[in-house]
């Protein structure tokens, strides 16, 4: 959007803002990496960095489900009790072996998702409620199913959690395959113009002939596909399946990471790469205060600010 | 689909039986479940079991007077959980200067944080969701601050603070009371005040409401301030009652409240709803735990599925019966 350029101290403010909001999320990773490379020691250490990443992995899976439903203006609440689920499903049919256990969880994930899609879709009951009741209900189904923690003694699926492939741990990888197939779904698919399309105007994306209710329920079966495998990862790391308290908070990590990237919640734009950096920096900032001695509350205080500062940001381009 | 055009008096009818249930839905399904509950369990139906469910429902109960303001007005509150926690803890912490600043510590400070938030949302015109999301974590990172990191619990050292939790008359408990009063102050303040009309008008349309002369920012600063406020109360309360500021609690009790509003009929799209129906709407969730707890070898967790379904079928049915408005 550079057409506006009439007055010029304004289109300066509007510009730098316009950047802050588009590239403020990169910035603050770089600087947050300097600045733990000049004053953290080891923060350069190879095994740091894996922790960072491998620590991130399974929120930047959620949150891309996650961006592509905020993408069309919806929400989805239920991601941690879907990650809590997948856990109980895991753990339920292990006995059939890693892969049918890992594909159960997935189905798992599927189904909540398209339960949320068709209250969303078909029903129309507003997203932030039907995937309130998915939260409430799951997280009781999760708690059902396997009343308590139980351990994993999977070598495939404990490999998939401790393991890695040409340096990279395994569950980093995964994350990665998926962040490009999501980037590629949202830029050159025509499923991720439609995502965008439905978010930007829904009705604008009736009258075009969109089969809004389809794309809808789509997006959430998607969000709870990949909440299911990020719970998988987050399982094969703890080498246990916990569904008490696996994925408690995670909307709230999601909506985060989705929001600082630089997605709006109003819809119609899905940043895919700033939705990952803000993964990133919230998991850099929760380091660097540690790493720090300084306490885990002032993070939840610095994660408030930054989330009302892009928030902000984003608020002043409409 | 054979029929194209519905006669306008089965049309009419069903908007009366949409209205009807979302109006007393909730208190339909109560009646039913105490009936259902009284005539099977025989622990179900005793004065101590019922002052029990009225008691811990209170809690809910207070805070969700404030949440239905929020959502009337269009907007929701995801702090209320947070703020309870931390009130909590603030007033335990301060009862060892006595009863005074054990009610007023926490007071003061939730009022600030809903005061903050209602400015924010009123004034940069930022998404309740959002700026009521960074108060969760900026409440919860207070307490966490304020407790040690979760580890140093406080106890209430005044035994009359104690008292306002636990103390009861004619077998009912303080809270319940405060409750009670509140919920007929809050009703008068809803129904029969401009200002109440105010909150309807901006949750109806808050560009028409802005036009006609309401003071939108104004009413919407009172609103979350009364918000913070009774998560406040309530958080104070509830420490009085377990004589210490416990760290652990609170945890998802913004998404109860939610549901204890919705399921009593207020439309999260705002400009409708009730506070009857939001008592009823937290009583039901009370008696829901309790008779599950009634059918001993039920898993505790057995709550949230029964919640969560509950709270699926009360919006199908909203939309069904034609009680919501059609977006499309």
């Amino acid at each position: 959007m550079t057409e506006a350029t009439t007055a010029r101290p304004a289109f300066e403010r509007a510009a730098l803002l316009a950047w802050l909001q588009r590239y403020g999320v990169y910035a603050a990773v770089v600087a947050l990496v300097l600045f733990n490379a000049a004053f953290t020691p080891n923060f350069l250490a190879v095994g740091n960095f894996r922790t960072q990443f491998v620590q991130v992995a399974p929120i930047v899976v959620v949150s891309l489900g996650m961006a592509l439903v905020i993408g069309t203006e919806g929400i989805d609440l239920s991601v941690g009790s879907v990650m809590a689920l997948s856990a109980s499903m895991i753990a339920l049919y292990l006995g059939y072996g890693a892969w049918p256990a890992m594909l159960m969880a997935i189905l798992a994930g599927a189904v909540a998702g398209a339960v949320g899609g068709t209250l969303v879709a078909v029903v129309g009951v507003q997203p932030i409620v039907a995937t309130l009741a998915l939260l409430v209900g799951i997280r009781g189904l999760a708690n059902v199913l396997l009343p308590q923690l139980k351990e994993i003694r999977n070598p495939t699926l404990t490999a998939l959690g401790s393991e890695s492939a040409l340096g990279v741990p395994l569950v980093v990888l995964v994350a990665l395959a998926l962040t490009l197939v999501v980037l590629f779904v949202v830029r050159k698919s025509t499923f991720g113009r439609q995502v965008v399309a439905v978010g930007g105007n829904r009705i604008a994306a009736e009258l075009a002939g969109l089969p809004v209710r389809r794309i809808l329920l789509l997006v959430y079966v998607v969000s709870g596909v990949l909440a299911a495998v990020a719970g998988i990862l987050a399982s094969s790391r703890l080498q246990a399946s916990d569904p008490t308290s696996l994925g408690l908070f995670m909307e709230l990590s999601a909506i985060t990471a989705v929001v600082v990237g630089g997605t709006s919640l109003t819809g119609g734009r899905v940043r895919v790469l700033g939705t990952v950096m803000g993964a990133l920096l919230m998991q850099l900032l929760q380091a660097t205060l540690i790493k720090h001695n300084l306490p885990q509350s002032w993070t939840q205080m610095a994660q408030a600010v930054i989330i009302l500062a892009a928030v902000y940001a984003a608020r002043e381009r409409r | 689909m054979t029929l194209t055009t519905v006669p306008p008096e089965t049309e009419a009818a069903r908007e009366r039986a949409g209205r009807l249930f979302r109006q007393h839905g909730a208190l339909i399904v109560l009646g039913v479940l105490l009936v259902v509950g009284s005539l099977t369990f025989d622990s179900f139906a005793t004065v101590a079991n019922f002052g029990n469910i009225a008691t811990s429902s209170s809690f809910l109960a207070i805070i969700a007077i404030g949440m239905t303001f929020v959502i009337i007005s269009g907007g929701i509150d995801l702090s209320v959980g947070s703020i309870f926690v931390l009130s909590g803890v603030l007033a335990a912490y301060g009862s060892q200067y006595g009863f005074l600043v054990a009610l007023a510590l926490p007071l003061a400070v939730s009022g600030l944080f809903g005061l903050a938030q209602g400015l924010i949302i009123a004034r940069t015109g930022m998404a309740p969701f959002i700026v009521t999301l960074a108060g969760l974590l900026g409440a919860r990172g207070l307490m966490l601050a304020i407790s040690d990191e979760g580890a140093a619990t406080y106890l209430v050292r005044d035994p009359l603070f104690a008292k306002l939790g636990q103390g009861s008359v004619l077998n009912t408990g303080y809270p319940v009371l405060v409750a009670a009063v509140l919920l007929v102050a809050a009703m008068v303040l809803l129904q029969r005040t401009g200002f109440g009309q105010n909150v309807y008008a901006i949750g109806g349309g808050e560009d028409a409401a802005g036009f006609m002369g309401v003071p939108v920012a104004r009413t919407k600063v009172a609103v979350y301030l009364m918000s913070g406020l009774l998560a406040g109360l309530a958080g104070a309360l509830n420490a009085a009652r377990l004589s210490s500021g416990v760290t652990i609690l609170g945890i998802g009790l913004e998404l109860d409240v939610i549901a204890a509003v919705v399921i009593g009929g207020t439309l999260l799209t705002g400009g409708s709803g009730a506070l009857g129906g939001t008592i009823a709407g937290a009583l039901l969730l009370g008696v829901i735990q309790n008779l599950i707890n009634q059918v001993g070898d039920l898993n505790a967790s057995f709550q949230q599925v029964v919640s969560g379904l509950f709270l699926a079928l009360v919006v199908i049915a909203h939309r069904f019966l034609g009680g919501a408005r059609r977006i499309e």
